[in-house]
């Protein structure tokens, strides 16, 4: 007769009820136990703009391209210019190159910035009124984006600019091929909407009287004066200054080139005048530098759409003497060390003009009265808080020590306004520390297929040196969502399922929305999760006895 | 629109927050069965415990939660079983180790005098039970084309009992009744059984192998051989951190690599002819293989046995040619039709 159990009636030669494994607890086996965290994508390390790259493509990923904007917004409020602009440090730094090609991350930007615009999605100010002023000094980049965040913070912003319209060299530096004005203007006047006032053709004179008027004041004079080389000319030489021409070419004046330009210096710049040379009808423009192409500080895209568009260069090139429709120029060579050097053969060269594009000072007047303010180098010095040695007075963009794009501009602009909303409420900005570096060598790669990075349309050569159009292209829904699944998410969970799949041991707990757990009382520390994770985010840490 | 493929994460990965429930692995699903739950005595990075997991639970879903399993003595049954605990929470039976082709030819006959068409039954072992043990009753089931699907999880070799050489060991590999001294090391060349082609020459209705590195095209396997009736044959391969002497957390890379080499052809057949091959991505040499495995390291250190990489090679050549591992033409398959 078969005994009773809990379970009723056991079968024959049985003695045992029948239990589960679960009684087992395989935790204790472990010595190493999984982690999820979270590390730094190299393009959100990468951005100078302080942009959370990798999060905005997740939302793009997904179509939700309203939230990836509002994600570029938290921290940039120029994505449809940026999208044309910006160098891409991201692009540069982005894991997808060794794999296969960077995700194209500004033209993802682009897109995302160029729907906002069309869709006319708005930001508001949520952030409580804190009943202080801040005068912003300079309508560019940096102290629009320093306007943008001090007024989400809560503060009153009026910004004063000398020149007509705001924009700073996105207006008057940049050419419209590559930005067009209706996306400088749409995305100011967002700024505008949220109630910064703009105080246009004014002029600050009397900066300690705008301290005593303010709260708090942030310099963004930028550096629009051009730098002047000694070149010995005839008396009908003619000598302009790029950024003179390009603001020039902006306000509608027709600056008097010739047929024949000649544009001295290897930056941006000097790309951007020879290629709106041409477009002004210009036959030949040439730029003469005094190195090679890979030592240019031009951006190598620059060059290139330079080059296509027939512009051409003279590298290893010194102008020595201008004259009228004339120029000679000195061959150089490069020295052990790569700097030039003069050969003493010269050439001569047919120019109607010479254009100087050897880089850009800052017109400082305006602190030349502050004691305290610290001027080394034709530039404001400032402490770590962008704040100048005279309290309150906080300086940012192409006037104080940095590299100078746009991008880091608008990454000062943002720091600045943080910095300031500390300042003005007596505490400081505390940012916390940031994560390890999510490197190729953490990903699983094995796991993304390959997929190269969509081309954007180029407009037809023949239109390019005729017309001021835009040059490239956007994507479309298609080829933007394309474009924003091939981002690996490197250091940040994907929720790719795999952690939760390939655990031997049923130890992974997966919560839903992204969300997964370790079960430790099963998890035996195999570390398949931490091998299999596509993104990087599982790490092996020791079992604490 | 046009639709967009996933190229985040591709199709490699087992799930995607993009893709729709029905397109996500089995394994991605919280409502997955757990065919074979947490608390096993199996060793850490076990691939075995993984593959019939990945398997059963495929089978389930593909069978509306209608299956019996039979498992050989072995591993799976030692680490899952030991009496009176269970880690399997699935209809499961335990006989020897020899006969659970012979177990599951019963089980399903009794469901069929009962009328229970509804419910299927899988066989499984490893292979020391299924290349060995139960050759003979496996080929009587093959030629009886009795309705059972068994599962061989191939980890190379008699591993709870002390890694013995099995008719599955790889050739080279050292075990402890094959050890790696003398003038040819570790297993013989020449010895040894193909049981997927065993079993395709029995004509039976499908024969595929698979492995634990990929899991999509495991789970396509198991759903698709419920699709037919009669004998049907599934080789996964399993690596065995204690046997292989890898490192727990590599089974996955191993298997991976076993492909990616073409050490491991991964096929399907039906009635005998080979319908569909997984192609190699990036095609690696052997040694890539077989140099993170202890059971293989003879081969390698200060004198390195070029001659027998070179064997290994030529087989993984000859598979490449034999399945046109890397042949664009061969369709490449994916997905449940």
């Amino acid at each position: 007769m078969p005994e009773a159990s809990k379970h009723g009636t056991l079968p024959f030669a049985i003695t045992l009820d029948p239990g589960s494994s679960l009684a087992n607890k395989t935790g204790s086996w472990r010595t190493e136990v999984p982690a999820y965290v979270d590390r730094l994508p190299p393009c959100n390390d990468a951005c100078p703009a302080g942009e959370n790259i990798q999060q905005w493509l997740h939302h793009a990923e997904e179509s939700g391209y309203e939230a990836a904007w509002r994600q570029i917004m938290a921290d940039n409020p120029f994505p449809a210019v940026m999208g044309r602009i910006c160098y891409r440090p991201c692009e540069t730094a982005c894991n997808r190159a060794i794999l296969d090609e960077p995700v194209g991350i500004n033209s993802v930007e682009r897109f995302l910035g160029d729907e906002a615009i069309k869709q006319g999605w708005a930001v508001s100010v949520d952030a409580p009124a804190s009943g202080k002023h801040v005068l912003v000094v300079g309508a560019g980049p940096s102290g629009l984006s320093a306007a943008y965040h001090l007024r989400l913070l809560g503060h009153e912003v009026t910004v004063r600019d000398s020149c007509p319209e705001a924009g700073g060299m996105m207006r008057y530096g940049i050419p419209a091929y590559r930005l067009p004005r209706d996306v400088v203007d749409a995305e100011i006047q967002r700024i505008a909407d949220l109630g910064v006032r703009f105080e246009l053709n004014t002029t600050v004179a009397d900066l300690r009287a705008e301290l005593d008027a303010f709260d708090a004041v942030f310099l963004a004079v930028g550096a629009h004066v051009g730098r002047r080389a000694d070149i010995p000319a005839g008396d009908s030489a003619r000598i302009l200054d790029a950024v003179s021409v390009l603001a020039q070419v902006e306000q509608g004046d027709q600056p008097l080139l010739g047929r024949r330009v000649a544009v001295y210096g290897g930056g941006n710049t000097a790309m951007d005048v020879a290629r709106t040379a041409r477009r002004l009808g210009a036959t030949d423009a040439v730029v003469v530098y005094r190195r090679t192409r890979d030592r240019m500080p031009a951006h190598d895209i620059e060059v290139t759409e330079a080059l296509e568009e027939g512009v051409r260069m003279r590298w290893l090139s010194t102008i020595t003497y201008a004259d009228a429709g004339r120029i000679t120029i000195e061959k150089m060579k490069l020295d052990e060390t790569g700097f030039p050097v003069p050969t003493g053969e010269f050439e001569d060269l047919e120019a109607d003009s010479v254009v100087l594009a050897l880089g850009q000072l800052s017109d400082l007047a305006l602190v030349e009265g502050l004691d305290d303010v610290t001027i080394t180098d034709h530039v404001v010095q400032v402490g770590a808080h962008l704040m100048t040695g005279h309290p309150g007075l906080f300086a940012g963009g192409d006037m104080v020590p940095s590299e100078r794009t746009a991008t880091v501009a608008i990454g000062h602009g943002k720091k600045a306004a943080r910095n300031i909303d500390a300042w003005l409420r007596g505490t400081t900005d505390q940012r916390p520390p940031r994560h390890d570096l999510a490197t190729y060598e953490r990903l699983n790669t094995w796991y993304y297929s390959d997929a190269p990075a969509t081309v954007r349309p180029r407009l037809d050569l023949a239109r390019r040196v005729s017309t001021f159009d835009e040059v490239v292209g956007g994507l479309d829904a298609s080829t933007a969502l394309f474009e924003a699944r091939r981002c690996m998410s490197c250091g940040n969970c994907l929720e790719c399922d795999n952690c939760f799949s390939v655990c031997p041991d049923n130890a992974i707990i997966k919560l839903g929305g992204g969300k997964y757990e370790i079960d430790l009382d099963f998890c035996k520390g195999c570390g398949l999760c931490a091998a299999e994770c596509p993104s990087g985010v599982i790490e092996m840490c020791p079992e604490r006895l | 629109m046009e639709r967009v493929r996933f190229y985040q994460i591709g199709s490699y990965a087992a799930g995607n927050r993009l893709l729709d429930g029905e397109l996500q692995t089995v394994q991605s699903d919280t409502h997955r069965t757990n065919s074979l739950n947490s608390g096993h005595r199996a060793c850490q990075g076990c691939g075995e415990a993984l593959g019939a997991r990945y398997a059963l639970d495929a089978v389930m879903r593909a069978t509306g939660n209608q299956m019996v399993a039979v498992n050989a003595t072995g591993c799976l049954e030692v680490f899952s079983t030991p009496y009176p605990e269970t880690a399997w929470q699935v209809p499961w039976l335990h006989s020897l180790f020899g006969n659970a082709p012979a177990v599951a030819t019963g089980v399903a006959a009794a469901l069929k005098a009962k009328g229970r068409t509804d419910v299927r039954v899988v066989g499984q072992g490893g292979d020391g039970g299924t290349v060995d043990i139960g050759l003979a009753c496996l080929s009587g089931m093959f030629e009886r084309n009795d309705d059972v699907l068994y599962i061989c999880y191939d980890n190379g070799g008699y591993m709870n009992t002390g890694v013995q050489r099995s008719g599955a060991t790889p050739h080279g590999a050292a075990t402890t009744t094959t050890p790696a001294v003398g003038p040819q090391p570790g297993n013989d060349f020449g010895k040894g059984k193909n049981l997927p082609a065993i079993a395709m020459a029995h004509r039976i209705p499908y024969v595929a192998t698979a492995t634990v590195a990929d899991l999509r095209d495991l789970e396509y396997k198991a759903t698709r051989a419920m699709k037919f009736h009669g004998a049907r044959y599934l080789h996964v391969l399993v690596p065995c951190p204690l046997g292989w002497r890898t490192a727990s957390n590599e089974t996955v890379k191993i298997a991976r690599l076993a492909t990616e080499t073409g050490i491991f052809p991964v096929f399907e057949a039906e009635d005998g002819e080979v319908v569909a091959v997984s192609k190699i991505r990036r095609r690696l040499p052997v040694a890539d293989y077989l140099q993170p495995q202890g059971r293989f390291a003879h081969l390698f250190g200060a004198t390195p046995r070029e001659d027998v990489i070179a064997k290994i090679q030529a087989e993984a050549d000859r598979n490449v040619r034999v399945f046109g591992l890397t042949d664009p033409e061969v369709p490449v398959h994916g997905v449940v039709s």
